[in-house]
């Protein structure tokens, strides 16, 4: 479904990826782990085209999107939810999943079936986003994302910061997603908080994949996680 | 004529005035907010607004109405045109990065003022308003009768004047509800608060940064075509407009539009003020130091956010 082909990508001069490939199928979670700096964030901006290429690709279903503008990508189906929230601060709820709604042309039923997740957003529709406590901010950014009915879902670090039960609500939305058979590349600091949930573990460190791994080889065997994210 | 029909007057002077610096500097505020571009070339495209209409309207056959409104829809139009387009050439090319595109729209106040002094010349020309009737104003008094109603002579004003400020509230209400109702106003915000994730979610920001720029130069010449019939077209009139548009923008607060509309009121007003009772020199010191102070007490604006 989405595949990076030796991905070479950072700011300016600065490159700070080096060769990332990876892949991800649909139904798959495929989880992105490794130490702070290590340039996971740096790679889901890779794939929504928001940083150019030096070299590589990131091909969907066969398409090459990395030589699209920016705001091509997301219309191929990938929804982003990113490192802390990003949501259009001064706008509502409402309007900010208008916006996501927007993206693909969605229906009036993937906002209905998208507040159903969320009962507690349809109660604010009408409030500023910068004033949603953090939780709420954190559905609100999911249910962005989600508004694009898509195909493969980038989440970065979404449970930093959320208490258990809110974590719990996010990760039964992605489990459910997978059910649906969208490819979804999740980035975690918890790695107990994915290991159940991933299909597939892959390794960050210095912006180079050190390595791939099946995330049941992972919970038998603990030596990988002390080596490259130290717990 | 006593104080208070003298100030009436003078209020009224100001208002108009306020109308058009309202539409041209919010014009000048929403290029800010959603480009981060300080449009220096702003002033240039008020007066080409001016230009333009004295062009369509000298042009134009049959009653000065006639020439006056197709100024009002094609001056706008085309000085937006020129702005996209310098946009595209330009802004686009320096990416709209904050130091350079001060620069460049430098460049621009240049050769849009010098090609209009070769083209369209030194003088100032006139355009004829569609209608310019004079209107007495009534005033009051408390006489031997009691309470009067008077007509001092001298005060008045002309139904055009009072057109031009209902013409800007009006159009400022259009922007308002397209800034607020409409998908491309939507799409405006979003971009201003965060231009990375309007285009994760399949904003096409390089079009919005198009159409904002033309937009806002838009407005500003909507202002020129208004006052124009009072004022006279010059190719040097674009001055004062920018420097009181940034006047207002600043104490607005930057980015903020209910701020600008509101400081265009009131720099407008007792630019009118003033400069009837004193000097127009004067107001401009006043409201230059004023901007001094808010820069310094306020930075943020009257209305402006404090920057996170
Ligand atoms: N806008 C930027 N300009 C320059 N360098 C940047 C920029 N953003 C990130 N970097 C650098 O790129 C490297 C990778 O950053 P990235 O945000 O991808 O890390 P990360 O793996 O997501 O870390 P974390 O777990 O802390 O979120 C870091 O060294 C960082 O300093
Ligand atoms: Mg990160």
């Amino acid at each position: 479904m989405l595949e990076l082909k030796g991905v070479n990508a950072g700011y300016g001069a600065a490159r700070i990826l080096r060769d990332v490939s990876f892949h991800a199928e649909a139904g798959e979670i495929v989880c992105l782990l490794g130490r702070n700096g290590a340039g996971k964030t740096t790679t889901m901006q890779a794939i929504m085209g928001l940083l150019p290429l030096s070299e590589g690709s990131v091909v969907l279903d066969g398409e090459d999107i990395s030589r699209l503008p920016a705001h091509e990508v997301p219309k191929r189906g990938i929804g982003y939810i990113p490192q802390g929230r990003r949501l259009f601060s001064e706008l509502t709820v409402a309007e900010n999943i208008e916006i996501g709604l927007l993206t693909r042309g969605s229906s009036k039923q993937t906002r209905e079936a998208v507040l159903e997740l969320f009962p507690r957003l349809r109660e604010r529709l009408a409030q500023r986003a910068e004033t949603l406590s953090g939780g709420e901010q954190q559905m609100l950014a999911t249910a962005r994302a989600l508004c694009l009915e898509p195909k493969v879902l980038l989440l970065d670090e979404p449970t930093e910061g959320l208490q258990p039960s809110m974590i719990e609500l996010i990760r039964n939305v992605v489990v459910q997603k997978k059910k649906d058979g969208v490819a979804i590349v999740l980035v975690e600091q918890r790695v107990d908080a994915v290991i159940e949930i991933a299909d597939r573990v892959v390794f960050i460190e210095n912006g180079r994949i050190q390595d791939t791994v099946d995330a049941k080889v992972l919970a038998d065997d603990h030596t990988l996680l002390t080596r490259y994210v130290g717990v | 004529m006593d104080f208070g029909p003298y100030l009436l007057l003078a209020s009224l002077e100001g208002a108009v005035m306020a109308a058009v610096l309202a539409l041209t500097a919010v014009g000048l505020s929403i290029v800010f907010g959603v480009m981060r571009v300080v449009n220096v070339a702003h002033g240039e495209f008020f007066m080409l607004g001016a230009v333009f209409a004295w062009w369509v309207a000298s042009w134009a056959v049959g009653h000065p109405a006639i020439g006056f409104v197709l100024a009002l829809v094609l001056a706008p139009i085309l000085v937006g045109l020129i702005a996209s387009a310098a946009d595209m050439i330009v802004l686009k090319r320096v990416e709209y990065d904050p130091e350079r595109t001060i620069v460049a729209t430098i460049g621009l106040l240049y050769i849009i003022q010098q090609v209009t002094l070769m083209t369209f010349g030194p003088e100032a020309r006139p355009v004829q308003p569609p209608f310019n009737q004079r209107l007495a104003l009534p005033w009051f008094e408390f006489g031997e009768n009691g309470f009067e109603i008077i007509w001092p002579w001298g005060l008045g004003t002309t139904s055009y004047k009072l057109f031009v400020i209902a013409a800007a509230i009006a159009i400022l209400l259009a922007v308002w509800a397209l800034m607020s109702r409409t998908k491309l106003g939507l799409y405006m915000r979003a971009t201003q608060l965060d231009r990375q994730m309007a285009q994760a979610f399949g904003i096409n920001v390089e079009r919005v940064y198009v159409s904002v720029f033309g937009f806002g130069a838009g407005l500003a010449a909507l202002g020129a075509v208004l006052i124009v019939p009072i004022q006279q077209a010059h190719y040097l009139m674009g001055g004062d407009p920018l420097l009181l548009s940034f006047i207002v923008v600043i104490i607005g607060g930057l980015g903020s539009l209910s701020g600008t509309v509101v400081a265009a009121v009131l720099i407008g007003m007792s630019d009118g003020v003033i400069s009837m009772f004193f000097s127009p020199t004067l107001a401009k010191i006043l409201s230059t130091l004023l901007v001094a102070f808010i820069l310094i007490f306020r930075p943020q604006g009257l209305f402006g956010k404090r920057a996170a």
